[in-house]
């Protein structure tokens, strides 16, 4: 059977690239909502509290205005600044017509023609060592509201509006990602910048962040577009990308098996890892867009993007060179220390001098971010102090412990807390690098082991570690490894 | 007997031969009386708490006096037209979609109005979501023109006008989208104002058409619609389409024109579009009369044009009908909209909303399905956005007429109050009886309908009156002279 998918003929040994774009909905940290002074933020909602962060305007009653809470176009703007958009001084908002019950007025206020932010990109890095790097580009990033809650049950369902009305941005990118990496990279990035501008609370589970991901295969080379899926509101990075691997093959099998992919909203199901059907798109939805009467066209003056943009905050990459050409730190390293602005900020409470820097950011991105991420922690939520890795970054680099000692101590704070020179002292996890206490050791090892000692001196060099090995076995691993293969040396030598 | 102005109102509440509780029975008892079904929610405990406190309030902090500076309107009980929400007053909108709303806030405009002394005497019948030209769209059934009941009184308005025509309360609110408040004010024989789009605040006004409707005064006499214009006007926080622009005090100009009346220097431009054959003859005679008597008051009677006034009412119908269908999408049956029976029993979303929606009355089912249409993917360019294109020509039409008047005149309508049920059956017939209303409309302009005579049958013939964008001085100092020219 010969198969024809975008003008070619497709088999199981045909390459497929997978087109990705993402849509990213990013919930505006403002006190208010976007058109109603209704309280936006919602800490933790209680039973009680559903539907109390609400004004006639946010519940849609009938004979409300929206008006527009000026912060909001503030972030708004600065997300498009650090984005590398072109803020247009003209803007306007439309009406989105849908039905669903969460949607109160029957229609989003959102943005069509005129979107705040237009034309902008992102630099990612990615790969093993962050070695790749690549700009992808951002058709637009538009303000919008968001719609309330529904809560299915057997038989009924319950809304909740406090979160109608919160500010969005959607952030809108090309179709230029080519596979779950670069995808992983560029919300990684993204959700790093906003929250270094504090647009963002970034809260994952409570929905700061969502994703939409638009998924589809071409044979590589191709310049067509195949048909996309839609995975919608996937609530972490890494189910991101495991949704797009799996729905990038999923769509392979069903080319392969001679049918077509039909374009529709899909939902990714991280236990059975596997995406599934929710609502066809066949029919196109027609939103109606048209200008909202209520919100006359909004224009932005020059100075006041030029001030906007004179106030932004060191972004991550430019973090990034920064702790690259003043700590010393490798792309990689100082890449994953910057990709969170708490843990940045962190580091640099921590780390003092190049000598210091490089040990405090291999624990912190080791040993630290694993103990971390398996709890779940942020690392201001943790017992971890910068003071701890100060201490840490100084003991290693003085010789006082060593490096894998270290990492034995990150684990005791982590779990413990503690002033550092007291665990090192409590562990016994001191280096000895006093040689009257290292001398009889080596001596004992040399006088044990006469054969050994035969073949180096004839010129098997090899067999140092050998007996840096025993000496350091003999003190419990706290000989100070550089100190102790040097005095071996002299020994076997002398 | 009621006084007739609000002045003669004051003055008799500070001789002490009236008291604002006494008033406020006085129109119960004429509204109890009243076969007009102007009336879809009386506020009568509402109503006599404030008319209490009020009376109490004259007699103990002001001496007995009223404060007129501080409350221009103490003790004037007026009729809110039902699409003005008030919290914990049921505003139905004239619809049964709404017929359980209370809804939890109030109307800007009507809180100014209360601020100003008003006593809300309660919520006056309409056409349903004020689309209508004769009030026989209403849920709550047709109201009848003041002293024809056989008659129309004419809408959307059309309660506010019969109301104020037949002594039911000493003014009212309307809402004029393309004539609302005009014609019926013309049919009932009354004056009524539509401000420019943007004087006053619309939050709490229940939306028809979100860039066409305004809030008004309807009244007895030019200078009562004045003042009540100025304590509904202003800027809004709440209202993004509310303007900056300074309220003056209108009430003084109308005083001041009717105490030396002269249109010396008044430039009165008749467009030639407005008088086209279909008019009825005795409303043609009576508008030409009263240009006359303008002319005679020295003001110059300037031929102007308006081009693309041939479009006005199948722009209108566009525009009107897609931010209707737009507006009206929250009446879904899950927060607003009375939710019947059979939709309890519906197995999709979208049979829920079928069965919710279907109860809306005819001529709102017409325009949202028209508007839906005109909205609707690949059909936008051809209709909304060219609809939105043409209202721009008109806009302009007007701007260059101004520079060469100071007013525009015209019939309200080109007949006067028609038979219940004359033209319900042909929507377009209908559609037609706004034919020179719309335009100002379109333009966002203040216009308004001063009574000027009556034709054989003793019914009330209006003239229109335009002016350009917050020029409300010039249009009241026009009116007082066509009202003062009628006396």
């Amino acid at each position: 059977m010969s198969i024809q998918y975008l003008g070619q003929q497709v088999d199981a040994n045909t390459e497929f690239e997978t087109v990705i774009g993402l849509e990213v909905h990013v919930q505006l940290a403002t006190e208010s909502k976007i058109f109603s002074q209704a309280r936006s933020r919602q800490e933790s909602v209680s039973e009680e509290a559903v539907n109390k962060n609400t004004t006639p305007v946010c519940t849609g009653h009938p004979g409300s205005l929206p008006s527009l809470n000026k912060k909001a176009v503030e972030y708004a703007v600065m997300v498009g600044l650090a984005t590398n958009c072109k803020i247009n001084q003209k803007s306007v908002f439309s009406r989105k017509h849908y039905f669903y019950p969460d949607s109160p007025k029957g229609y989003q206020i959102s943005q069509l023609e005129l979107p705040l932010n237009e034309h902008g990109y992102l630099d990612i890095e990615y790969g093993e060592q962050g070695e790749h790097s690549k700009r992808i580009g951002i058709t637009r990033i538009h303000m919008e509201e968001d719609a309330g809650k529904t809560v299915h049950f057997p038989g009924y369902s319950l809304v909740n509006l406090n979160r109608a009305g919160t500010p969005l941005v959607e952030v809108v990118s090309e179709p230029e990602m080519r596979s779950s990496a670069e995808a992983g990279a560029y919300l990684r990035k993204l959700y790093a910048i906003v929250t270094y501008l504090q647009v963002c609370d970034g809260n994952l589970q409570e929905g700061n962040f969502r994703c939409d991901a638009n998924v589809s295969i071409r044979p590589k080379g191709s310049t067509q577009l195949g048909t996309r899926t839609e995975i919608k509101n996937v609530n972490s990075f890494r189910f991101v990308e495991k949704a797009i691997e799996y729905e990038a093959e999923r769509q392979r099998q069903v080319i392969l098996s001679g049918d077509r992919v039909i374009q529709e909203t899909r939902l990714y199901d991280s236990q059975k890892n596997q995406t599934f059907s929710m609502r066809s798109k066949e029919e196109a939805e027609d939103y109606r867009y048209f200008p909202d009467p209520d919100l006359p066209p909004f224009e932005l003056k020059d100075a006041y993007i030029a001030k906007l943009r004179d106030g932004l905050p060191e972004l991550p990459d430019a973090k990034r060179d920064r702790f690259i050409e003043h700590f010393g730190l490798s792309k990689y390293d100082a890449g994953l220390i910057t990709s969170s602005k708490i843990l940045a900020n962190f580091y640099e409470e921590a780390a003092t001098d190049k000598g210091d820097a490089r040990v405090i950011a291999n624990l912190l991105t080791g040993e630290a971010s694993r103990l971390l991420n398996d709890a779940g922690q942020e690392i201001t939520e943790s017992k971890f102090t910068p003071k701890q890795f100060k201490d840490l970054g100084r003991a290693v680099n003085d010789k006082t412990i060593s490096i894998t000692a270290a990492k034995q101590v990150v684990g005791i704070l982590f779990n413990d807390g503690g002033d550092v020179d007291t665990v090192i002292e409590k562990a016994g996890l001191k280096q000895v690098s006093d040689t009257s206490a290292l001398e009889p050791i080596i001596d004992q090892i040399i006088a044990a082991n006469p054969n050994q000692v035969a073949e180096f001196r004839a010129g098997k060099d090899k067999l140092i570690g050998f007996f840096v090995g025993q000496a350091m076995k003999a003190t419990g691993g706290k000989a100070n490894p550089s100190l102790l293969q040097e005095m071996v040396i002299k020994k076997l030598k002398g | 007997m009621i006084p007739s102005t609000v002045r003669e109102i004051h003055d008799a509440y500070d001789s002490g031969k009236l008291t604002p509780v006494e008033l406020t029975k006085q129109y119960f008892g004429r509204i109890d009386a009243s076969k007009h079904n102007a009336f879809i929610t009386l506020c009568k405990d509402r109503a006599l708490a404030q008319a209490e406190a009020m009376t109490a309030e004259l007699k103990n902090k002001h001496g007995g006096k009223v404060p007129r500076r501080e409350k221009s309107l103490f003790g004037i009980p007026m009729g809110i037209k039902d699409v003005q929400v008030i919290d914990g007053v049921r505003t139905t909108a004239g619809s049964k979609m709404l017929d359980n709303y209370i809804p939890p806030y109030t109307a800007t405009s009507v809180q100014k109005l209360e601020n100003a002394g008003v006593i809300t005497m309660g919520k006056l019948n309409m056409d349903e979501f004020a689309m209508g030209s004769s009030n026989e769209n209403s849920a709550y059934g047709p109201v009848l023109h003041p002293t024809h009941p056989d008659r129309v009184p004419g809408g959307s308005s059309g309660g506010s006008g019969t109301a104020v025509a037949a002594d039911l309360v000493f003014a009212a609110t309307g809402t004029d989208t393309g004539g609302s408040i005009r014609l019926p004010a013309s049919f009932c024989g009354i004056v009524g104002m539509k401000p420019t789009y943007g004087r006053i605040s619309r939050y709490g006004l229940i939306a028809f058409a979100s860039s066409l409707d305004q809030i008004g005064p309807m009244a007895k006499t030019v200078e009562d619609a004045a003042l009540i214009c100025q304590v509904m006007a202003g800027v809004d926080e709440l209202d993004e389409t509310s303007a900056e622009a300074p309220v003056e005090d209108w009430q003084k100009v109308v005083r001041d024109t009717a105490a030396a009346p002269s249109a010396e220097g008044l430039r009165v431009g008749v467009p030639k579009e407005y008088f086209i054959d279909g008019i009825e003859p005795e409303v043609k005679n009576a508008i030409e009369a009263s240009i006359n008597k303008l002319k005679a008051q020295g003001a110059a009677i300037v031929p102007i044009s308006l081009p693309h006034t041939k479009y006005a009412v199948s722009t209108y119908y566009v525009i009107a009908v897609s931010e209707a269908s737009s507006n009206l999408s929250r009446m879904d049956g899950v927060r607003f909209g009375v939710r019947p029976p059979a939709a309890l029993e519906a197995k999709t979303p979208a049979d829920f909303y079928k069965k919710v929606r279907a109860n809306f009355g005819l001529e709102v089912k017409r325009r949202i399905i028209l508007g839906t249409f005109a909205l609707s993917s690949g059909y936008y360019d051809a209709y909304y956005r060219r609809a939105a294109q043409v209202r721009r020509l008109m806009r302009e039409d007007f701007e260059k007429a101004f520079q060469q008047c100071d007013v525009i005149v015209s019939p309200v309508a080109p007949m006067t109050a028609f038979k219940l049920g004359e033209r319900s059956k042909n929507p377009l017939q209908m559609y037609l009886v706004d034919i020179f209303t719309i335009p100002a409309s379109m333009a966002g302009l203040p216009a308004m309908s001063v009574p000027i005579a009556k034709d054989a049958g003793g019914l009330s013939i209006g003239m229109h009156l335009i002016a350009s964008r917050f020029k409300e001085s010039t249009l009241f100092k026009a009116a007082a002279l066509v009202e003062g020219g009628v006396k």
